[in-house]
This record gives C-alpha cells, structure tokens and sequence, in this order.
C-alpha cells in the first residue's frame, strides 16, 4: 500500500513536470493513419508538417501495413513509451482501441481522431476533427449522382471495406434519403460492393457490378481508391456515356479522367486542413489558449473561425467541394 | 570413468563417428540461435530508440502478441508430432463471439467459460476427426477449417462488434508478481507443456510420432490418439487465449486476430521446431515468441516503416530455417 502511495506520487511528478514542459510550442504531435501506402493521408501529413513548422512543433507520421481493426494498437503503445503529448489517429475501429487511447489520455496526451471518429465511443478521444460535417457527405452524393443521371435508373455503391466507419455512415445516409426524398424516387440502388480499398480488387468489383446489372447507369464510390478504379474500368471499357462514375476522389489522381470526360464531376474536401487545424488546436489546448468545450470559438490562419460542436467535434468546412473541368486545375493534393 | 569401459565404447562405435562434446551438445542446438537473436534484438532495440530499454514496457508490451504466443506452443506440439494446425486464430474468433455474445446476455461468467471452452473443444475435435479418423492431410483440413470457422464468426457476429461488460475488461492490467497476468499465463502454460515434453514418456512418444509414426505404432505407441488429444488441446488452448483476447481489447469482431496462423508458425520455426516433425523444443518457441514481440515493439517504437519490420521478419524466418536445417543435418542425425 505504501509502495503504491511513493508510485503514485512519483507519477504525479512526472505529470507536473510534464504539463509544465508543454507550456510551450515545442510539443511532440504524432499522427497514426489506417495504413500506409495511403495517398489520401499524404495530404492530411502535410497539412500537419506545414502547421508544425508555423507554430515550432515536432510531428511524425506512422501507420500499421494493414488497416485491420486492432493493427494500431501496437502504434498506440509505443507513442505513449515515447512521451510524445498529442496522438492524433484516423481510427481504424470504433472500439477496439478504447482500453489503449485510455491509458494514453490517463498519461495526460492530448487524444484526437482526425478524419474518421469513434463512433459510439467519443469519450475515448479528447476531440475530433473532421472535414465536413458527414451528415452532408450522403445526401450530397446522392445529389450529385441524381444530376449526372437525370434522377433515373439503376444505381450502384462501391465502397471500401465491409467495416469501414466513415463509409458505412454515408452509405447509410445515402439509403436513406433515396428512400425518403421523392425527388430522388426513381433512382435504384441494386447493390452495395466492397473493393476493401485495394485497387485490384475495386476494380474486380466494379467489373462484376457491370455484368451483373447492364442496366446500371451510375456508381457512386465514396472512397478515393474505389473511385479510380472504377473510373479506370469505365474508361477500358468505353463506357463513360453511359455509367456514370463520381463519389470521393482525390483531384491529383482523378483529374485525366476529369480531362478526358470519363469523370464529369466527383466531390472531396481538404485532407490538408484537417492536419493543419488538429496542429493548432493542439497548440492551443497545451498551452491553454483554447479551451476544449463545446461551443468554443477560435481562429485558425488561413481557415477563420472554427466552432467546437456538440460531442466536441470540429470541421474544417462547411460543405463538400465538388470538382469538375472548370475547377480541378486548382487543386493540388 | 574407467579404462574398461571406454575401450568396450571405443570398440561399439568404431564405424559410427565420435560422440559430440558436451559443449556442442548444449550450444549447438536451434535455441541457442533463438536466444542469441533475443539478446541481439534487446540490443539493437536500445540503439534504435531510447525509449526501448524499459523492463515494463516490453513486458506490457508482450501482452499484445501473448495470446498467438500461448497457441504456438501448443502448435508446437502439433508440429513435433508431424502434423500441423493452421485453425487455432479462426477458433479463437469463433470461441471469442460466441463468449463474448453469452457475456452480454448477462448469462453468469462460468457459463459463458463453459461456452467459449466448449466450443473450442469441439472446433479441435471437428480437426481431430477429419485428421486422424479419415485420414485426410493436415495442411488442407485446417486451411478449411481456418476459413470455415472465420466465416461463422462472420455469420454469427456479422460487422459488428460485440462489446464485453465493463468488468470483464481489463486482464493485461492485472499484476501477478509484477508481470502483466497474460504474460504470467504464457510462462505458466510454457512451464507446464515443457515439463510434459521433456520429462514424461508421454513427451517421448509425442517425439516418436513425429520422427516415424509406423516404427512409433509397432513399438506400441497410440499415435492416432495423442494426435486427438494434440488438436483437441489446440482448440481448447485457442477458446482460453480469445477469453485473454477479449479481456485486454474490450470489444470482439469476427476478424479477431486475423493472419495470426502466420506468426504462430514463425514463432515454432524461429523456436527451431521441425517443420516435418519429430524436433522441437518448448523452450524454443518461448524464447521465439520473446524473440518476436522485442523485435516488432522495438521496431514500432522507433517509429520504422511496417515494410521494414516486414522485411526483417521475412529474414529472420529465412536464417532460421536454413540455420535450423543445418544444425539437425549436421548434429543430429
């Protein structure tokens, strides 16, 4: 009993010199994506790199080989030996990493999910930053399917994997508001399929969705790796007039097909932004300029006035930015 | 010892060569390999980061791969006895729903043990029956029962998570003798098995079955029934490492230690079990199991790139099997 008492007096310490420390900008961010080899997170970690160099913090990125739901623990486990004060994570599961991200914020680091949250499990994470608000990401989807096929006909969903979070909820969003919405009344939805992100099997998917269904005349992938692969299918196939291809998709990889017709518009946000926004609302937490409540306001250079909303969530936009011919050349990520 | 006898030696072995040293009978052994690498991963784990070098970490560290470690050695025994078994991870997913699901019924905790062990039992039995009663090959029937069991767990649990009740959760964080309790299982459960290996008649014919299972049932030893009891331990082995499982991640999903068929065998091969049969030793694959959870949290603590990690074990795998051959070609024929 005494041993525990000198232990937990000594960890005490240690936590006091370690807020102490952290008032300052030199604090440690590391961010944990789903996978490597992930273009889509290159984006997030410059947004991450840029904001450090500005406000003077350290930041890595690392992420498991595999996007399985507990391939991130081990990751989780081994930021907390190595002191570092924030663990940013594009959560690979709801709930499989509540226990690890415990213990973490137990050691006094700053938890937020970045892209994607724990949903159902938000006490697990200190605040979670997304780029729009999700709710939309269905609707405007199926908006803009809706457009590019007259609101008639045979639809189709290619998605990510079976477990994927952020998918699952837009999708669901999407039957629901086709189910709901008369305007969107004579649009059929015939199946959902999994690519699990990998590209050959995407494109194995999107080949089978074409022969099962020769009625289809659009799909919506909601996932960057989806998207191209099926672009690329509908390309080979000469097909573009009359498939339809759009769902989330980054500009630097869709853009020859934005060019060439096969793609006319498709929507995404700024994977940047979110890095830039965690870095410096984790600035500001540490050093106690923001605090982390609902209903705050704060400014971010670059992005105005971030509010932290209900659930502590934060966006770094209000809508989805649609991308076609005449704005693609904009973009860079 | 006499002149006597050694010159009645002498004259006994004349064709055969000398007896080996008692040095090289101690050193020169797979383990010996094994437990040079532990050493030089310690090592090479300091020199690569600093947080490394922390007793308590790379034991609450071990936790993270403690449960395929209890399974690989009881794989070991599978092996040495010259069958394999590449079922135990799907079983553990399975004996884990369905525990989990008796769990959060509020059924009483010795009902859903019973449960989860019964069910392993059974899945080892459904092995032992297609393996040893119709004489099929091991290798296939478990890639069978490897995808069989995963996909009733899919069946059962479908994509969601079954979460367990709040105070079944938390197993790593109880301290028996200053070990984490997973770990203090594994070395209890490697004491047990190396004592029945090495010290009883039992292990002996274990070691006989695998070396050559006719000259074995000549000389009146009941291969067929210590190959049942083998794989029926391995399912109930498999349903007492998901109950660990499910403690330490709170949350249970149909791909529960997906892949971990694979680092069981590396940790029996690493151990210097023969993949054959016949050879192999617990001490083995516990300095193995080590061996790999050094390597892979040293590795992730140094923030290294899962593609390097990837590569080491592949090599490391490699050495050991040639350096595994070489010795058993040259020592121990």
């Amino acid at each position: 009993m005494q041993k525990t008492k000198w232990l937990a007096g000594i960890a005490m310490g240690f936590t006091l010199l370690a807020s102490s420390a952290m008032a300052g900008h030199d604090f440690k961010v590391v961010y944990i994506g789903k996978n490597t080899g992930n273009p889509y997170f290159d984006s997030i970690t410059g947004g991450f790199q840029d904001a450090c160099k500005k406000i003077g913090c350290q930041f890595e990125f690392v992420a498991p080989a595999t996007a399985e739901a507990t391939s991130q623990i081990p990751f989780i486990e081994a930021q907390i030996q190595r002191g570092v004060n924030v663990i940013a994570i594009a959560p690979n599961s709801p709930d499989a990493m509540n226990q690890v991200l415990d213990k973490a914020r137990a050691k006094g680091i700053l938890v937020l999910s970045v892209n994607g949250d724990l949903v159902g499990n938000e006490g697990h994470r200190d605040a979670n930053i997304l780029p729009v608000d999700f709710t939309k990401t269905g609707p405007n989807q199926v908006e803009l399917m809706g457009s590019l096929i007259g609101y008639k006909g045979e639809i189709a969903i290619l998605s990510a994997t079976t477990e994927a979070p952020d998918q699952n909820t837009w999708i669901a969003a999407m039957k629901k508001t086709l189910a709901e919405n008369p305007k969107y009344k004579d649009m059929k939805l015939v199946a959902t399929v999994y690519g699990d992100d990998q590209p050959e099997k995407s494109t194995t998917e999107m080949e089978a969705l074409l022969s099962n269904y020769p009625n289809l005349v659009g799909v919506i992938a909601p996932t960057t790796v989806g998207i191209a692969a099926a672009a690329q299918v509908v390309k080979s196939r000469g097909i573009a007039s009359k498939v339809h291809v759009t769902g989330l998709g980054l500009p630097s990889e869709m853009r020859d097909f934005v060019k060439d017709g096969t793609v006319t518009a498709f929507q995404l946000w700024s994977p940047y932004n979110e890095g830039w926004l965690a870095s410096y609302f984790a600035d500001g937490v540490l050093n106690g300029t923001i605090k982390n409540t609902v209903g705050t306001k704060f400014e971010v250079p670059s992005l105005g006035s971030i509010t932290i909303m209900e659930k502590n969530v934060m966006n770094t936009q209000a809508e989805l930015t649609s991308f076609d011919k005449s704005n693609i050349d904009k973009f860079n990520f | 010892m006499t002149d006597h006898v050694g010159v009645i030696h002498k004259n006994a072995v004349m064709d055969s060569a000398p007896p080996r040293p008692l040095w090289s009978v101690i050193l020169v052994r797979p383990e010996t390999m094994t437990f040079l690498l532990l050493i030089l991963a310690i090592f090479a784990g300091g020199q690569l980061s600093p947080y490394f070098l922390d007793v308590g970490y790379i034991l609450d560290s071990f936790t993270l791969t403690a449960e395929l470690s209890l399974l690989a050695l009881v794989l070991t025994l599978v092996i040495i006895s010259g069958e394999i078994d590449l079922s135990p991870a799907s079983n553990m997913a399975l004996s884990a729903c369905l525990f989990a699901y008796a769990l959060s019924f509020g059924w009483p905790l010795w009902i859903a043990v019973l449960v989860g062990m019964g069910s392993g039992m059974i899945m080892g039995a459904i092995n032992a029956f297609l393996i040893i009663s119709l004489q099929l090959p091991s290798i296939i029937v478990t890639i069978g029962t490897l995808t069989l069991f995963r996909g009733l767990a899919q069946v059962i649990a479908g994509d969601k998570s079954i979460r367990l009740p709040e105070w079944y959760i938390g197993i790593d964080k109880i301290y028996v003798l200053g070990l984490p309790a997973p770990d203090m299982i594994f070395i209890i459960v490697s004491s047990v098995l190396a004592l029945i290996l090495g010290m009883t008649i039992w292990g002996r014919q274990i070691y006989q079955t695998g070396t050559n299972e006719t000259s074995a049932q000549y000389a009146g030893i009941r291969t067929r029934r210590i190959k049942a009891i083998l794989f029926i331990s391995m399912g109930l082995t498999a349903s007492l490492a998901a109950m660990i499982y499910v403690s330490r991640l709170g949350s249970v999903r149909y791909d529960l230690g997906i892949g971990g068929e694979l680092q069981m065998v590396l940790m029996a091969m690493l151990g210097g079990t023969y993949i054959f049969g016949g050879r192999g030793t617990i001490l083995g694959t516990f300095l193995a199991a080590l061996l790999l959870s050094v390597i892979s949290t040293g590795m992730t603590t140094a923030n290294l790139l899962p593609a390097t990690q990837l590569c080491v074990l592949g090599v490391l795998l490699i050495i050991s099997i040639i350096v595994t051959n070489f010795i058993y070609s040259r020592t121990q024929r």
